[in-house]
């Protein structure tokens, strides 16, 4: 099997609008959360998410393209094209071919939908507009993608909630290291700040009305958040024969299924999908130094996963470095995973552990070096990307220092 | 058919499709202005909001070009129950 390297970032999100702006935010500990700008959220419990301000679709889009694209899928092309560039991809026939795309979103253009019932259910009008289905649909983000790179290999999307993006990944880089594809753009996309939607999500009970304080004794919740970070993933052999900067190296992806509860996390089910991880990288819980925490902030959230590292890692837990970085980038659902595995390879790469931001006091119950506030630097040679999706379902991403 | 129907059918199509005003006339037919099946969707259902008619399946498999376009608008606004609103 191949071994498969990370060659090339791309990202727009609340911490900026390509990688050296996430990572110079990481970094500084600077956090992308704010008062909702981009939807309306008058009487909503929590005014605050992570939203990437100001955002036009016109330096990237003339408008033509930009009917065609709900925001979620213009996110996606402009991660995509900056991976791409990044890596410098030269495209033929046949590499076109060969590369696959896989995605993951979680809800997809529903910002547009949620336009469109307006339009029918509060307006009264007979009719929606045309575009909304092929808008709305999740996959809509990979098939932009591929028609901006003329790829015409195997490409589709993975909606498992929060884990979305860490499934698409995984299965990319599977693909990539059996040869199934030569090369990958693989990530997530989203784009949730729509009034329906945060009403939905108000009704869980589940956003902070501040912000976002990870593993804080006083942290009250998640806060939502939208983005995409796509990466260019090929195998490392040709890779380094074709003199590409190597970020990182993809070591290993484990899946597993609470089979519990539709909400509430699982301390087992976190720690089997940390264990297939691990297992499928070939790597001894003690080699990992860093993992970038699915860490929401929720109540449940922090304390399970703190079990679920516990009874993975035994005491090599307490040399741990752990950290969410939702606490700057916020919760971007589908996109999550891909933001917070570029966090991760941006660490090993850097030697620069991005902190837990907005940190106020320990909990202990997780009881972790969660890297309060500041980055740290550390020299870590293998790093996990936790995931733990609503409804059980979890994906885990092992790398390694390029 | 009036021109002022004429006008306003062309000004759609101008508006969804984004392209100027001028490049659209009474004789272009939709592979010249480069209106494919997609483009149509969104541009009958432009038309259905500009005239305030509903414009059913069957009879736009047939259209081809701008004329048809506004021969058929024409014909549904004549079955349309009277509306002062609707000046033509």
């Amino acid at each position: 099997m191949r071994r498969v390297a990370i060659t090339g970032l791309g990202a727009i999100c609340a911490l900026g609008r390509n990688v050296a702006e996430f990572t110079d935010s990481l970094g500084q500990g600077r956090s992308g959360i704010g008062p909702i700008e981009s939807a309306g959220c008058a009487g909503l419990r929590f005014p605050n998410g992570a939203e990437v301000r100001g955002y036009s679709h016109q330096p990237y889009f003339d408008d033509r393209r930009a009917d065609f694209m709900d925001r979620f899928a213009q996110f996606a092309v402009i991660a995509a094209r900056e991976a791409v560039e990044n890596a410098g991809v030269r495209w033929t026939p046949a590499s076109r071919e060969n590369a696959a795309i896989v995605t993951g979103s979680c809800v997809g253009g529903q910002g547009t939908e949620d336009i469109g019932f307006q339009e029918v259910y509060k307006l009264g009008h007979s009719r929606v507009h045309p575009l909304t289905i092929p808008k709305t649909m999740a996959n809509a983000g990979a098939s932009h993608i591929s028609m901006e790179f003329g790829i015409t290999g195997p490409s589709f999307t993975i909606s498992t909630a929060c884990s979305s993006a860490g499934h698409a990944i995984g299965q990319a880089f599977w693909m990539v290291r059996t040869g199934a594809a030569d090369l990958a753009i693989a990530g997530g996309s989203e784009a949730p700040f729509s009034f329906g939607i945060l009403k939905a999500w108000e009704a869980m009970r589940v956003v902070s009305p501040d912000t976002c304080r990870p593993f804080s004794k006083d942290r009250r919740g998640m806060i939502l958040g939208e983005g995409s970070a796509m990466f260019v993933l090929e195998p490392l052999e040709a890779a380094e024969a074709r003199g590409a900067r190597i970020h990182a190296e993809i070591a290993g992806f484990g899946m597993s299924s609470d089979a519990c509860h539709i909400t509430q996390p699982s301390p087992e089910g976190a720690a089997r999908g940390m264990r297939a991880a691990l297992r499928d990288a070939g790597l001894a819980p003690e080699q990992i130094g860093y993992i970038n925490a699915h860490g929401t902030a929720t109540q449940a959230n922090d304390v399970t996963e703190t079990a679920a590292i516990r009874s993975v890692f035994g005491a090599h837990a307490d040399k741990l470095a752990v950290s969410s970085t939702k606490s700057m980038h916020g919760h971007a659902l589908g996109a999550a995973a891909a933001l917070e595995c570029l966090a991760a390879v941006i660490a090993l790469r850097d030697g620069l552990l991005p902190p837990t931001a907005n940190f106020t006091q320990p909990d202990p119950e997780c009881d972790l070096d969660v890297i309060p506030n500041h980055a740290r630097a550390a020299q870590v040679e293998y790093a996990l990307s936790n995931s733990f999706a609503f409804g059980g379902l979890n994906a885990v991403l092992a790398l390694r220092k390029g | 058919m009036s021109d002022d129907l004429i006008q306003r059918v062309l000004k759609v199509i101008a508006t969804s499709k984004r392209i100027p005003l001028e490049t659209v006339a009474i004789d272009s037919d939709f592979q010249q202005l480069t209106i494919d099946s997609m483009d149509a969707v969104e541009i009958l259902f432009a038309l259905e909001n500009e005239f305030d008619v509903s414009i059913p399946d069957d009879a736009v498999r047939a259209v081809r070009n701008v004329r048809q376009m506004c021969e058929g608008v024409e014909k549904l606004l004549a079955a349309k129950p009277a509306d002062p609103a609707v000046k033509l």
